[in-house]
Parts: C-alpha cells; sequence; structure tokens
C-alpha cells in the first residue's frame, strides 16, 4: 500500500516499485486506487482498465472502480440477476456509498485483498489513497467490524451482506505484517514531512497495518563537498564576480546567485530529513530517490525512476 | 494595481483551490494578509492545514472553527500599512462543522442531543459527502452571510481531485432530496409503500446486510426533520460560489502533474460558468535561468573551468566548484525552460496570471507572508 501527501509523486514511485519488481522476475500487479489516471499515463495505457491488463512482462496494471467492484461482487458472490443497464445502479451505488460510511472504502480493499488472494500475483503494489484519506481507506474493515454488530461469522454468511463477509478476512490480510505494509512516499520539504510523520504515527495507532518503508523523493544533490564551500563563498564576492564576468564575456551573477540558492534550499531540505529520520523507527526502511530536474514523461519516466530506486535497493 | 490586487479589493469571496502540493495554504494565507496590510480591509483566512510554524506565526495554534485575530506586526516590517487593515484566521474542523449543522438545523435541543450521539453519526460526520469540502463551504457561507468581512480568502482542502470541492454542496442537496433516501427511512412494516422500494431495499441488504442497512436507515430517520434545512441551505452555497462576489484563484505549480490536473480544473470550472477570477503560478523559477547571455556566460564558465579557476588564482578546487556552478544552473536551466512552456500554455486559457517566485527556504513568519504577498501583487521586492 503506497500513501504519501499530494503532490509528491506517489503513483509514479507506486508504478516503478512494480516495474522493478517484475524486471526482477516477480508476477506483480500495480492497482490506482485512487482514479486518476496517472498511473495509465505512466504505461501509456489509453484508457485505464478495471480489468488488469499486462503492460509489461510480468507486470499487470488496473484502475480501481467501485461500482465494477460491487458489480464484479454481486455477480461472483450472491448470483444477483442483472440490474439492467449500469446507469440505475450506478445512481443507487453513489447514493449507498454515500449514506453508508465505508461502503467505497471497502469495496476498494475488497478487491484489492481478492486479487492478492485469487491471482497469485508475487507482489500487488496499490497506489493508495493520499494521507488525508489512507486512514480511512486502510481502517474500512475494521470500522465496518465496529458499526455492523451483525451475526457471528459463520452463522449464514449471506445475512451479514458483502460488507460483513468481506471484512474479517480483509482485516486479516492487511494486519499480517507478512503480507502488507504501508510505503509512504514524501519529498524533504517541510510539510510532506510533517505529514509523513503524522501518518506512519495514526497508522500505528488507528490500523493495524504496519509501515515498510519510506521513500523520499527527489532529493537535492550536494553541489559542494565542505573544502569546496569556502572555495565556492571565495568565488562568490562581488570583486571575483566581476573578474570572472570579464573573462567569460558574460553575465556570472546569476549561474552564482542560483547555486547559493541551490545550496540553501538543499540545506533546508537535509534539515527536513534528518528531522524525518529521527522521528521514524530507526529500523524502518528509508530510500531515497534523486531529483531528476527535467524528468520524461510517460514509460520514460517511470524508467528513470525504477532505474534509481534499483539502484538504491538493490 | 495589478489585476490580482484588483480581484481582493473588489470580491468578498476568493476561494483559492488547486492540485495537492502547491502551496494553495501559503498563498491563501498571503493573500489576506497582503489585502489587510494593503487595502486596510478587514479580511478573514479559512485556512484547512497549515504547516505547524506557520500556524503557530499566525498564533493558530488553539484554533477550533473560531475565527482569531492575527497580530499584523510591525508596519515596517511588512512594507507599508494601510489604516483598518486588520486580519483573522480561522481553522476547518469538519467534525465541529457538522456538529454545528446538525446543532442549527435541529427542531430541538433533544433531537441534537440523539443525533450527536449516535454511534454511526462520527463514522458519517467525517466520510460524508466529501465531508471536509462541503464543512469548508459551509463555514464560507455561515461566515459570509454575517456580513463582518470585507474579503474572506478560502484555502481548500486536499480533494482527491479539486473538482469534488465545486459538487460538494449539489451533492449534498442532492442525498437528500433523493427518492433512495425517502425509500431508505420507510418504516420496514408499512406495507405498500416499502414495495415501491423493494428493488432498493433488495440491493441494500445484499449489499449493506439488513443489521446495518437497519442502523443507518434509523440514523437518516433521526435527521428526517432537517432534509429542506440542507437543501435550501446546500442551495444557498451553491449560489455564493457561483455568484459575482466569489472568484476562484487556482493555485499550481509548473509540474507537470501539476499542470495537467489544473487544466483539467480550469475547463471544469469554465464549462459551470463558475468565476474564474487568477491563475496563480506558484514556485516560479527565476527568469534568469532563461536569459541567453546568462546561460551562455554559464556554459563557458563550466567548459572553459579550468584556465578560469586558474587565472583567478584558484587550484582544482576552484575549476570543480565552477564547473558544478555552471552544471547546476544547466539543470535548473532546463526546468525553467520546460516550466515557462507550460506556464505559457495554461495561461492562455484565462485572465489574470500572477507568478510567486521560488523560495529557497520555508515560510515561518509574518515576514514570509508578507514576501509572498508582495509577489502576488506584482509589487516586487520589500520597499524598505
Amino acid at each position: 500500500m503506497v500513501s504519501g501527501k499530494g503532490g509528491v509523486g506517489r503513483s509514479t514511485v507506486s508504478a516503478s516499485l512494480g516495474a522493478l519488481a517484475a524486471s526482477m522476475g516477480r508476477r506483480t500487479l500495480v492497482c490506482e486506487a485512487d482514479a486518476r489516471g496517472d498511473v495509465a499515463t505512466l504505461f501509456e495505457v489509453a484508457t485505464p482498465s478495471f480489468v488488469p491488463a499486462l503492460v509489461e512482462p510480468n507486470l499487470w496494471a488496473m484502475t480501481m472502480d467501485t461500482e465494477a467492484s460491487l458489480q464484479e461482487y454481486l455477480r461472483l458472490h450472491l448470483r444477483l440477476p442483472s440490474f439492467g443497464g449500469l446507469g440505475p445502479l450506478a445512481r443507487m451505488f453513489d447514493f449507498l456509498a454515500t449514506a453508508a460510511p465505508g461502503v467505497r472504502e471497502i469495496l476498494t480493499m475488497g478487491k484489492i485483498a481478492w486479487e492478492v488472494r485469487e491471482r497469485h500475483y508475487d507482489l500487488v503494489v496499490v497506489d493508495a489513497a493520499a494521507s488525508g484519506h489512507i486512514v480511512a481507506q486502510l481502517g474500512a474493515p475494521n470500522a465496518i467490524k465496529r458499526l455492523v454488530a451483525g451475526p457471528a461469522p459463520g452463522a449464514g454468511s449471506r445475512s451479514g451482506g458483502p460488507l460483513r463477509d468481506q471484512t474479517q478476512w480483509v482485516a486479516d490480510l492487511l494486519a499480517d505484517r507478512a503480507v502488507t505494509g504501508l510505503v509512504v512516499v514524501t519529498t524533504s520539504e517541510e510539510t510532506p514531512v510533517n505529514e509523513t510523520i503524522e501518518l506512519i504515527r495514526r497508522v500505528g495507532d488507528e490500523t493495524d497495518v504496519g509501515p515498510a518503508a519510506v521513500i523520499v523523493n527527489r532529493v537535492l544533490p550536494e553541489l559542494f563537498s565542505r573544502s569546496d564551500e569556502e572555495t565556492f563563498a571565495r568565488l562568490s564576492a562581488a570583486p571575483v564576480i566581476d573578474r570572472l564576468a570579464e573573462l567569460v564575456e558574460g553575465p556570472v551573477g546569476p549561474a552564482l546567485e542560483v547555486a547559493q540558492s541551490a545550496r540553501r534550499l538543499r540545506q533546508h531540505r537535509v534539515g527536513h530529513l534528518n528531522r524525518l529520520r529521527s522521528a521514524l523507527d530507526p529500523t524502518l526502511a528509508m530510500a531515497l530517490i534523486p531529483e531528476l530536474f527535467a524528468p520524461g514523461h510517460g514509460r520514460r519516466l517511470l524508467y528513470q525512476v525504477t532505474e534509481a530506486l534499483r539502484q538504491e535497493l538493490t | 494595481m495589478s489585476s490580482f490586487a484588483n480581484l481582493l479589493v473588489t470580491k468578498e469571496v476568493v476561494v483559492c483551490c488547486g492540485p495537492g502540493g502547491v502551496g494553495k495554504t501559503t498563498i491563501a494565507a498571503a493573500a489576506a494578509a497582503a489585502a489587510a496590510w494593503r487595502f486596510g480591509l478587514k479580511v478573514l483566512v479559512i485556512t484547512v492545514d497549515p504547516a505547524r510554524r506557520l500556524a503557530d506565526a499566525m498564533g493558530l495554534e488553539l484554533l477550533d472553527n473560531t475565527e482569531t485575530e492575527v497580530d499584523l506586526g510591525d508596519p515596517l516590517v511588512a512594507g507599508g500599512k494601510l489604516e483598518g487593515g486588520r486580519l483573522w484566521a480561522a481553522m476547518v474542523n469538519p467534525r465541529r462543522g457538522w456538529d454545528d449543522l446538525i446543532r442549527r438545523h435541529s427542531p430541538d435541543p433533544s433531537t441534537a442531543a440523539r443525533i450527536l450521539a449516535n454511534p454511526l453519526y462520527q463514522e458519517i460526520a467525517e466520510r460524508f459527502v466529501q465531508s471536509h469540502d462541503y464543512i469548508a463551504m459551509e463555514m464560507l457561507y455561515e461566515i459570509h452571510s454575517r456580513g463582518a468581512y470585507d474579503l474572506i480568502v478560502v484555502d481548500t482542502p486536499p480533494s482527491r481531485n479539486a473538482i469534488d470541492l465545486l459538487e460538494a454542496p449539489a451533492r449534498m442537496g442532492e442525498f437528500f432530496s433523493s427518492r433512495w433516501l425517502r425509500w431508505l427511512t420507510l418504516p420496514a412494516r408499512s406495507g405498500f409503500l416499502a414495495a415501491a422500494a423493494k428493488p432498493f431495499t433488495l440491493v441494500g441488504n445484499r449489499v449493506l446486510g439488513p443489521q446495518f442497512l437497519g442502523d443507518v436507515s434509523e440514523f437518516f430517520g433521526l435527521l428526517q426533520g432537517m432534509y429542506e434545512g440542507f437543501v435550501a441551505r446546500s442551495a444557498a452555497v451553491g449560489e455564493l460560489l457561483a455568484s459575482d462576489r466569489t472568484s476562484f484563484a487556482v493555485v499550481t505549480t509548473c509540474d507537470a502533474s501539476a499542470i495537467r490536473e489544473t487544466g483539467y480544473f480550469l475547463k471544469e470550472l469554465a464549462r459551470r460558468n463558475l468565476p474564474t477570477g487568477a491563475l496563480i503560478f506558484n514556485k516560479v523559477l527565476p527568469a534568469a535561468l532563461r536569459d541567453r547571455s546568462a546561460l551562455a556566460a554559464a556554459a563557458r564558465m563550466g567548459s572553459d573551468a579550468v584556465a578560469l579557476a586558474e587565472e583567478l588564482g584558484e587550484g582544482r578546487a576552484g575549476a570543480r566548484v565552477l564547473g558544478e556552478v555552471a552544471a547546476n544552473f544547466d539543470r535548473y536551466g532546463v526546468v525553467a525552460k520546460r516550466h515557462h512552456e507550460a506556464r505559457v500554455g495554461l495561461a492562455g486559457r484565462t485572465g489574470i496570471v500572477t507568478e510567486v517566485g521560488y523560495l529557497d527556504h520555508d515560510i515561518a513568519d509574518l515576514q514570509g507572508l508578507g514576501r509572498v504577498g508582495r509577489s502576488l501583487l506584482a509589487e516586487g521586492p520589500d520597499r524598505r
């Protein structure tokens, strides 16, 4: 389960984790749970599909659609007659999902758990909800259990309805640390770091899911070694800049200013990164992906991030 | 006066929206502070989740849906302040917002107490119809109708996508006027009507289970007397958003995915005839990165690094540093060029466009907000 604050590159990292696993021979599914189409864009698939589609050797991709998930459920488990077109069912579903908390989340988690159990992938990477919604998503099975004081499990499974039936085994799958882990993607900026620390605390307090790793995306390079810092300071002095400008016959101020700014930016980011490290359990894995500056699009971007992850993780 | 400044002066409500992670909260706070400082307005910023240090700087630590005045500080620091300018801030707490809403619409205090004590209530309040989105808009409406402020700037919650925000009032109204809701709250035994609701209860039972469906139905039964109030209220919220007192300021960065989402959002705003007042590009890299002579000078600095370092009396370290300075300028230059192209592509689609420069530090105090505010008003650097 991959989460993180909006804008940190969660979908890119999810797809790349999947591509890395697949390239190492593992049968992998990447599932975009928060359907925005970013994963489909990365794999350069024309239309996002609820049915897992083979996008590379060993690698399947799908996009969550809770209505399709409900239809699949009704068809497979309840053998309900068809409701005619999707139209009326979709509207009714929309209403139910609004009225009853957790319906959408449980259908998402249920479908993912079903793929894990039935399709025998070696790895399922879920591009899950952003940090604001992930606790609700991961906690849905337990929330439903709390709300549904239904009959004991096994005592006529139909009477509980899918929500009830799906909860226990989905909850067990999520709570099994040998099976499920949460990966939080962040950048080394102030707010994403705060949210990451807060998210890992909340997931620990409010769900049974174990954190697996933190991936810090877009880490800036160090410009100068400590001894070169002094040289840089000397070269940034006004008279030197003037002399340098004469020598290259052009304005060099901007380049030195941008370097100064990049240094400061990196210093701030290193500070936030250290804050992140010291707030987290030291045994929790942390991986860094360097800033790509001018990343490609689609598969090219996917390849770049996958290779960065390969270098970091293998 | 720049056109964004004009917007702050002429509108009563400015809603800052856009993709996640672009700096909406900071921009909203800076716009509000700038309007108070520069135009002497009484301004409220409704914020969602500011970074801790910014919240501290604004004195927001104890905030819970209540409006608190922010000390605008030394006018000299602010770079000139007009008399009368005052700033308040409030934070959205969805749970508190729902509690208030229930109390307001309940026919009597005992009904309100029964609803608030319902075990389903908490789950529903937190997830219901994009709860954060709706409550932020609801709070805006409530405060706006009191008329205590010249301007209200709203920072919007991190939605799955920005459209959720626009749809929240309509979805709320739709929900409470839905026939499904009438069927859901029918007493199970009222034979004839229950038969009409059969397909619904069939699906409801199969999906939720009769027990859960019963609980949900009981809960909405308690709310029954309030439907009309909710429907009328959400219609009024929707009207305020669409009126010419309101303007949407779309905030974005130039990253490819932010640009994609913003493009889609602008299209949706236009389709709904909602007033898009401004497009704000945040974290814009310095223009010098696109300056040809600066780029050429940096390139020469890189290729002649060894000779230049010698000329300046620096050794190998000097060459290494000059090389790195040049490479760094080149890296950011490529990014700046791309960002510029993306910006031009998007800016053509709307009227007012404002840029805020990339900051190499975090905004942690009112002076920082002041700097961003000056950028927003296109005033250039500090006047001191």
